[in-house]
């Protein structure tokens, strides 16, 4: 299980997150809501291990995190991946395709094979892997960063409204696809949206619940 | 109408620039190929065709001491481009492994290396680089050493500012989050971004680096004061500039201005192209 517990955090002297909770089970998806500015992305990098909290704790399956970005021992960032809400920045500007989805596998040593086998699970064409991130478009980045995130078959997938401003076909597709690697692999998703429609249909299957971020922390 | 003007300087920013290119090149061409024909004999003075206007036969006139100034020009921005491109070396190289030690690793060592720029900014570039010179005798490594040594806290700076706001860009964190060590983004990520940066600082460091030379030449602390360098040419040619004699001091100073205004203007362009949305739509 994917665990926070009691995680604060604050930029500057303004606090983002006060002493917020949530758990992710393996094998269910589990909804997270909340307006904008609530600190739903700032959670979700904590649950990514890629920002430190003030305060709190982390735990994945049981494994204490307790150092954070580089300095979390590598197989262990492998365990959480996390698909950010707008792909163009998430992305290397000067990789193509191909490069993005098989970084995770080359900073590993292993052979990106699986990388083109995700490119093609996705709908991304061997045409499409050699082309820049300005020469596609956000569906199509958007679909390498989900393949990218699936590349080490992480325990957990940690989806920061990689909906968002996406046509309706390329997001029932990426739900379709993390649906069937959640129902493949056992693994936990944590989705999170300001779409409660979205929300009531992806977790419904699992049985997973749907959390609130406003109503369980209000900011200090 | 916004749109067009930013179109049209658009457009006009990314025309390759000739007249530099050409510059560049035939003033290269003449510091690689004249020596191979014309030898110049540094000690050579010949008083009877002293402080000669430019002719045909001397088409920038001659010295004070008779010496032609044209071929002494061309042997003084030899000495110079072989300064400025080593010194632009070794103070770029430096300069982009503390800017980049400093910007990835960030916390003490960061505030260690730019407090240690900061002391050799607040330094006088030009008396630093007189206390260096000092050190040795008058020699082309004593300048470039000096050059050196008072220019890497501009690339430092610049490579840091840069690491800086890449670290804080969502594909480092998703590069972290997919297993990447810190020397694969430094690898992977930053040093392809930073390479248009630090080519740029490079190369406008070459005419700074020239600048420089002349500088330490004109006060008699570059090269030995019978050798061709254009600041030592400057500083003669001032000497003679009240007799009317203007070209022995002109041509060598024209000779440092046009291959700074050269190299400017292929580095602004270089930089531009390098931008890989602009490459991409250059080949449309």
């Amino acid at each position: 299980m994917l665990r926070a517990e009691g995680v604060v955090v604050s930029y500057g002297r303004q606090r983002v997150l006060g002493g917020v909770g949530i758990e992710v089970s393996p094998g269910q998806v589990t909804g997270l809501a909340g307006p904008s500015g609530c600190g739903k992305s700032t959670l979700a990098r904590v649950l990514a291990m890629l920002l430190k909290p003030a305060a709190g704790r982390l735990t994945v399956d049981g494994v204490d995190v307790r150092r954070w970005r580089h300095r979390v021992p590598r197989e262990l960032r492998g365990q959480v991946a996390l698909i950010f809400q707008q792909p163009r920045l998430a992305v290397d500007p000067r990789f193509t395709l191909l490069d993005v989805i098989a970084e995770p596998l080359r900073a590993a040593h292993r052979s990106i094979e699986h990388a083109r086998e995700l490119a093609e699970e996705m709908g991304l064409t061997p045409e499409l892997l050699s082309r820049r991130p300005h020469e596609v478009s956000d569906g199509q980045l958007q679909r390498a960063c989900v393949a990218r995130s699936l590349t080490l078959r992480p325990r957990y997938v940690i989806c920061d409204e990689m909906t968002t401003m996406l046509d309706a076909s390329t997001q029932a597709h990426l739900v379709a696809r993390l649906e069937a690697y959640r129902l493949e692999s056992g693994a936990g998703v944590l989705a999170i949206t300001h779409d409660d429609e979205l929300l009531i249909r992806w977790t419904g299957p699992s049985g997973g619940s749907i959390r609130h971020l406003s109503e369980m922390a209000p900011a200090a | 109408m916004a749109t067009g003007v930013a179109g049209g300087l658009t457009r006009s920013r990314r025309r390759f620039p000739r007249g530099a290119a050409v510059t560049l090149v035939l003033l290269l061409l003449a510091v690689v190929l004249v020596p191979l024909f014309a030898r110049l004999d540094q000690q050579l003075v010949d008083l009877h065709a002293a402080s000669l206007p430019p002719s045909l036969r001397h088409p920038f006139g001659t010295d004070e001491v008779g010496r032609d100034v044209l071929l002494r020009a061309v042997y003084g921005l030899r000495v110079s481009v072989l300064v400025g491109l080593a010194a632009a070396v070794v103070s770029v190289t430096i300069g982009t492994l503390a800017g980049l030690a400093a910007g990835a690793a960030g916390g003490t060592l960061d505030r260690l290396i730019m407090r240690i720029v900061d002391g050799f900014n607040s330094v006088p570039h030009l008396l630093f680089g007189i206390f260096i010179v000092a050190l040795f005798t008058p020699s082309t490594t004593a300048v470039v050493v000096s050059v050196a040594l008072t220019h890497w806290m501009t690339a430092a700076r610049i490579v840091r500012s840069e690491v800086l706001t890449l670290r804080a860009r969502p594909f480092v964190d998703a590069a972290i989050s997919g297993g990447s060590r810190r020397l694969r983004i430094v690898r992977r990520h930053f040093l392809p971004h930073l390479i248009p940066h630090i080519m740029l600082a490079a190369v406008l460091m070459i005419p700074h680096a020239i600048w420089h030379e002349t500088a330490l030449s004109f006060l008699g602390l570059g090269l030995p004061a019978h050798l061709a360098s254009l600041g030592n040419m400057i500083n003669d040619g001032a000497r003679s500039l009240l007799a009317g004699n203007w070209w022995a001091s002109l041509f060598p100073g024209l000779f440092i201005f046009l291959p700074t205004l050269a190299i400017s203007a292929l580095a602004q362009y270089w930089r531009d192209r390098s931008n890989p949305r602009w490459r991409s739509e250059l080949q449309l």
